[in-house]
C-alpha cells in the first residue's frame, strides 16, 4: 500500500519519468543530427581509403606548408591578444573609470561582425585602391595575399577571446587580495605576479585555448586576405576548402580531421579545467 | 569663464581615485591595441561607404541580387535562432535538471561549435546532407544540402550553444522554492513551466536569440559547402561580399559589408538593452 | 481545519529525519514548530504541505486522510522562508496566480480576481503596491506579499517556513506583532516553523519542541518554559544549567554531600535549574564553587560559578544574584536551586 503510493507520489518540483525519457531522447536525437554526426563523418570519410591513403594526404607537401602556416599564424595571433586581454581586464576589472561600459561593448565588437567583413576591412585599407598598401609596397612590405594580412586577419577575429574570459573573472575577484598586497610592501609587477596571475591561471587558460582554437580554424576573414596560394598563403582550412572544391575528399577530410582533434582537445581541456578546478575557473560566454 | 572652466576640470575625473598601480599603461595599451586592430579598419570601412555616395550606396543595395543574398541570410539566420531557442532551451533543461548517464560528455559537446573551425563543419555538414549523404539519402527525393533548408541546417549548428550557454546558468539559479510555491498555489507541473519559469527566462531567451541570429546572419565557412551558392536561391550576403571582391568590385562588396555592419550594431544595441532592462525590473538576470 | 498527524516516518536515503512523529492541531491554532537546524521540523511543515512524502504515517485534514492528495490538491498556503515570489509579475500579478492557474470550471471571473487581489492588498496593507515588482519591495514588503499570495487561493491551513529569518530585527519584531492579529482576525489554522525561541514562545498558542526527528514537548509557552519534561527542553529553552547528583533517602546529594534540597524516590541523573531558580545561601548544605565572572544584565547581575570536581574540568554554572550583593571575583560563593528538576538517567 505504503509502496504504491510512493510510485504515485511525485516532486512537486520535478517531471515525470516518462516526461524525462522523452524530453532526454529528443534532446539526444537533436545533438546526434546536429553535432554528433558531423564529427563522425569528418573521421569516417578521412579513413574511407585506408590508413596509408590518410597518412599520404598529410604528408604532401602543400598540407605540410598550411600546416606550417596555421602554427605560424597562431603563434603570433594567440600571444599578440594575451597581451591584449591582459590588459584589458587590469584596467576594465580594477578600475572604475568613465566609458568602461561602452569599452566592454566595443571589444565583444568582433564577435558580431561576419568574419568576410573582419577580412574586407583589410582589404580596404592595404589593397591596391588603398593609401597605406602601395606605400608599404614601395618599401617592399606585402601586406594583402601575404602572412602579414593573415594574421592581422585572425588577430581581429580572435580579438575578444582571452579578455573576454578574464573580465569577469577578475571583476568576480575584485580588488583586495592586490590591495592587501600593496599595503605589503609588494611592486605593482610583484603584486600582478604573485597574486593577481595565480588567481587567474585556468581562466587564462582556457582564454587562450579558446583564441587557439579559432586562431588555428578562422576560416573567412582568412580567405578573404590570404589569396589562396599553394605553399605560400594557405592555411589549413583554406587548404580543406581547395581540396574540396577539387573532390579531393579523402584529403580534404584528412586536414579537416586534425582540426577537429584540434576541437576535441580544446573541449576535452576545458571540461578537465571545470572539473578539476569548478565552473568559474573556465565558464563564461565567447 | 577660466575659473569655471577650471573647476569643471577639477569636477570631472576620468577615473576614481585607486592605490592599485598600472592604470594608464594597461588602458592606453589596450586603446592603442583596439584602434589600431579594430577601430581604425572598420573606419576605413565606413569612409569608403561613405566615398560612394547615398545614392551610389543605395543603387548597390537595390541590385535584386543583392537584396536576395540579404534576404536569405537574415531569413535563414533568423529560422535557425528559432529552432535554437527551442531545442538550446530544452538542451539547457536537460543538462541543468536531468542526471543521466553521459550528461557531462553532451555538456562538453555542446561547445563543439565553437572550437570546431568552420570550413570542418561545413564539409561535414556538406557530405551529411548531400543526397547520397548518410542523412540526406534518407529524405530523397526532398533535397537538404544545396538548398536554403541545408542553409538553416548549418547555422542552427553554429548559433546552439550561443543560446544554451546564455540560458543555462540562468536555469541554474532557479530557486526550487518558486516551482513549490507555484505548485501550492495549485499550478500543475505544464503551468509552472509555461507561466512561471519561461516567463523568467524571457530576457535570457532574447539574449540568446540575438546572439545566435548576430552569428548567423555573419557566418561564412559552415555555410558555404551546404549551400550551393545559387544566385537569387541559396547565396547568402557574406559569400556576394566575397564575389564581388573577386571581381574586383570594392564599392559593391564595401556597400554590402556596411549595410551588415550596421544591422549588427543595432543588434547589438538591441542585446545591450534587452540586459539593462531586465537588470532594472527583475534585479540581476 | 483540524490537522492529525498519525506517526510520521520520513527518510532521506536511509537517515531518518522524522521518527515516528504525531501531533493533533486544533482549528484555528497557531502553532509553532520550534528546534535547532536538523531537527525536523521544515521537514515535518513540507509533508503538512505535501511538498514530500513520508516514509510512513498519514495526514488528516479534519476527517480526510490527505495522504493521498498532490500538493496542488491539497490546498494549503505556504509561505517560504525567502518568499518565492515569481520575480516577472507584479505584486497583483503573483497574488492572483492561484486563482489564474485553476481549472476554468472553478477559475473566478477577471474581474473576480481584480476585487480579491484588492481585498488581499488592504488586508496585509500593501495597498497602491499592485503593480510594483518584488525587486522593488523591500523584505518586509514580500514577505506580505507572499502572504497574501498564499491567502489568496482560501488554503484549509496556513504553513510558513522560518517566516521572519531573512529580515533584519526590527521589521521581524513589527511583522510577529503583526502576524498575531492577522492569525486573530482570520482564524486559519497556521503552522510555522522557526529556531527563534522568543518568536515562538511570544507568538504560538501552543510550541512544538523538536530534535533530532522527534517531538520533544509539546505545550503553552508557560508549559514549556516552566515545566520541561526532557533536558533537551530544558536546555533549549531559556537558560540553565546542570550537575549531575543522586537522591538518597530523599535528599539530594551533589559528590557525595546533601545540598538542602530534597526529593521523593532515590535515583540518579542530572539536576536542572535556571539562573533565576536560586538563592544564595550561608548554610552548610548548599553548593558552592568560586566565581569566575560577573556580568550586568538589565536589571539583575549573572555570576559564573565553577564548582571544583575532583582534579578535573570544574562544572560550569551560572546563577541570577541580587545586584547589590557581595560577590566579588574569586570568592566563595554558596547557593540552593529554589527550583529545579531532575531527569534521571
Amino acid at each position: 500500500m505504503s509502496e504504491n503510493r510512493r510510485i504515485l507520489f511525485r516532486n512537486p518540483a520535478d517531471e515525470s519519468f516518462t516526461t524525462k525519457l522523452v524530453l532526454v531522447c529528443l534532446s539526444l536525437v537533436f545533438l546526434g543530427f546536429f553535432l554528433f554526426l558531423p564529427l563522425v563523418v569528418v573521421f569516417v570519410e578521412a579513413f574511407r581509403k585506408g590508413g596509408e591513403a590518410y597518412y599520404e594526404a598529410l604528408a604532401e607537401p602543400d598540407a605540410w606548408a598550411a600546416i606550417r602556416l596555421t602554427l605560424t599564424v597562431a603563434a603570433i595571433a594567440v600571444p599578440l591578444n594575451l597581451v591584449f586581454g591582459l590588459a584589458a581586464s587590469w584596467a576594465i576589472a580594477k578600475f572604475e573609470f568613465k566609458g568602461k561600459a561602452f569599452l566592454t561593448t566595443l571589444i565583444d565588437l568582433p564577435f558580431s561582425i561576419s568574419p568576410v567583413i573582419s577580412g574586407l576591412v583589410y582589404v580596404l585599407l592595404f589593397g591596391t585602391g588603398s593609401l597605406l598598401g602601395p606605400w608599404l609596397k614601395s618599401y617592399g612590405i606585402e601586406v594583402l595575399f601575404a602572412v602579414p594580412g593573415i594574421v592581422l586577419a585572425t588577430v581581429f577575429v580572435t580579438f575578444p577571446f582571452v579578455a573576454r574570459e578574464l573580465i569577469p573573472l577578475m571583476q568576480d575577484q575584485g580588488t583586495g587580495d592586490e590591495e592587501a598586497a600593496l599595503s605589503l610592501g609588494a611592486s605593482g609587477w610583484q603584486t600582478f605576479w604573485y597574486v593577481t596571475l595565480p588567481n587567474i591561471k585556468w581562466g587564462l587558460l582556457y582564454g587562450v585555448l579558446l583564441c587557439n582554437a579559432r586562431a588555428m580554424g578562422e576560416f573567412g576573414a582568412v580567405s578573404v586576405v590570404s589569396g589562396r596560394i599553394r605553399g605560400l598563403t594557405n592555411t589549413m582550412p583554406l587548404h580543406v576548402e581547395i581540396l574540396y572544391n577539387e573532390y579531393n575528399m579523402v584529403a580534404a577530410f584528412a586536414v579537416a580531421s586534425l582540426l577537429a582533434l584540434l576541437a576535441l582537445v580544446t573541449l576535452a581541456l576545458k571540461t578537465f579545467l571545470e572539473l578539476r578546478f569548478g565552473a568559474g575557473a573556465a565558464g563564461g560566454r565567447h | 569663464m577660466t575659473a569655471s572652466a577650471t573647476a569643471s576640470k577639477a569636477g570631472w575625473r576620468l577615473k576614481q581615485p585607486s592605490i592599485i598601480p598600472g592604470f594608464g599603461l594597461t588602458l592606453g595599451f589596450s586603446l592603442a591595441y583596439l584602434s589600431l586592430i579594430i577601430l581604425i579598419p572598420i573606419a576605413g570601412l565606413l569612409w569608403r561607404t561613405a566615398d560612394l555616395g547615398w545614392s551610389g550606396f543605395l543603387a548597390i543595395l537595390s541590385d535584386e541580387r543583392t537584396i536576395r543574398a540579404l534576404y536569405i541570410s537574415f531569413g535563414t539566420a533568423f529560422i535557425a535562432a528559432l529552432v535554437n531557442v527551442v531545442f538550446g532551451t530544452l538542451l539547457a533543461w536537460v543538462l541543468t535538471r536531468y542526471r543521466f548517464p553521459g550528461r557531462r560528455l553532451i555538456d562538453a559537446m555542446v561547445d563543439l561549435p565553437f572550437a570546431l573551425p568552420t570550413a570542418v563543419a561545413g564539409i561535414a555538414f556538406a557530405s551529411l546532407y548531400a543526397p547520397n549523404g548518410w542523412i540526406g539519402s534518407l529524405f530523397m527525393p526532398f533535397r537538404i544540402a544545396f538548398t536554403p533548408i541545408g542553409i538553416v541546417i548549418a547555422l542552427i549548428f553554429i548559433g546552439l550553444p550561443f543560446v544554451v550557454r546564455t540560458v543555462q546558468p540562468i536555469m541554474e539559479e532557479i530557486d526550487r522554492e518558486v516551482e513549490e510555491a507555484a505548485a501550492t498555489l495549485g499550478a500543475n507541473r505544464f503551468q509552472t513551466i509555461f507561466n512561471v519559469l519561461l516567463p523568467g527566462l524571457t530576457p535570457a531567451l532574447l539574449t540568446g536569440f540575438a546572439l545566435a541570429f548576430a552569428r548567423g546572419v555573419g557566418e561564412y565557412g559552415s555555410v558555404i559547402f551546404i549551400a550551393g551558392n545559387i544566385p537569387y536561391v541559396s547565396e547568402i550576403a557574406p559569400l556576394l561580399i566575397v564575389i564581388r571582391l573577386e571581381e574586383f568590385n570594392y564599392a559593391g562588396a564595401t556597400a554590402i559589408a556596411t549595410i551588415m555592419l550596421l544591422i549588427s550594431f543595432a543588434m547589438l544595441l538591441v542585446i545591450n538593452l534587452i540586459q539593462a532592462w531586465s537588470r532594472k525590473r527583475y534585479g540581476n538576470v | 481545519m483540524e490537522v492529525k498527524i498519525n506517526n510520521i516516518r520520513k527518510e532521506f536515503d536511509r537517515f531518518a529525519a522524522l521518527h515516528d512523529v504525531s501531533l493533533n492541531i486544533a482549528s484555528g491554532e497557531l502553532i509553532a514548530l520550534l528546534g535547532p537546524s536538523g531537527s525536523g521540523k521544515t521537514t515535518l511543515l513540507r509533508l503538512i504541505a505535501g511538498l514530500d512524502f513520508p516514509t510512513a504515517g498519514q495526514i488528516f485534514f479534519g476527517e480526510e486522510d490527505a495522504s493521498h492528495h498532490s500538493v496542488q490538491d491539497r490546498n494549503v498556503g505556504f509561505v517560504f522562508q525567502h518568499y518565492a515570489l515569481f520575480r516577472h509579475m507584479t505584486v497583483a500579478q503573483n497574488i492572483g496566480f492561484g486563482l489564474k492557474v485553476r481549472p476554468s470550471a472553478s477559475r473566478p471571473p477577471k474581474s473576480e480576481i481584480k476585487k480579491r487581489v484588492s481585498d488581499l492588498l488592504d488586508m496585509v496593507q500593501l495597498s497602491g503596491l499592485e503593480n510594483r515588482y518584488p525587486n522593488q519591495l523591500s523584505g518586509g514588503q514580500r514577505q506580505r506579499v507572499a502572504l497574501a499570495r498564499a491567502m489568496a487561493i482560501e488554503p484549509r491551513i496556513l504553513l510558513l517556513d522560518e517566516p521572519f529569518g531573512a529580515l533584519d530585527a526590527k521589521v521581524r519584531k513589527e511583522l510577529r506583532r503583526w502576524l498575531r492579529e492577522f492569525h486573530d482576525r482570520t482564524g486559519h489554522t497556521t503552522v510555522f516553523v522557526t529556531h527563534d525561541q522568543e518568536e515562538a514562545l511570544e507568538l504560538a498558542d501552543r510550541v512544538v519542541v523538536m530534535s533530532q526527528g522527534k517531538i520533544e514537548q509539546v505545550g503553552s509557552a508557560d508549559d514549556v518554559y516552566d515545566r520541561p519534561q526532557s533536558p533537551f527542553v530544558f536546555s533549549f529553552i531559556g537558560e540553565s544549567s546542570h550537575l549531575p547528583v543522586e537522591v538518597k533517602d530523599g535528599a539530594v546529594l551533589f559528590q557525595g554531600e546533601p545540598i538542602g534540597i530534597s526529593q521523593g524516590s532515590d535515583s540518579a541523573g542530572d539536576l536542572f535549574f535556571r539562573p533565576e531558580d536560586v538563592v544564595l545561601t550561608d548554610e552548610r548544605e548548599a553548593l558552592s564553587g568560586k566565581v569566575t565572572a560577573s556580568r550586568r544584565l538589565a536589571g539583575t547581575r549573572i555570576a559564573e560559578i565553577d564548582i571544583a570536581n575532583n582534579g578535573h574540568a570544574p562544572f560550569h554554572v551560572e546563577v541570577e544574584v541580587p545586584l547589590h550583593a557581595p560577590i566579588e571575583l574569586g570568592s566563595e560563593a554558596r547557593f540552593r536551586p529554589t527550583r529545579w528538576k531532575i531527569f534521571t538517567k
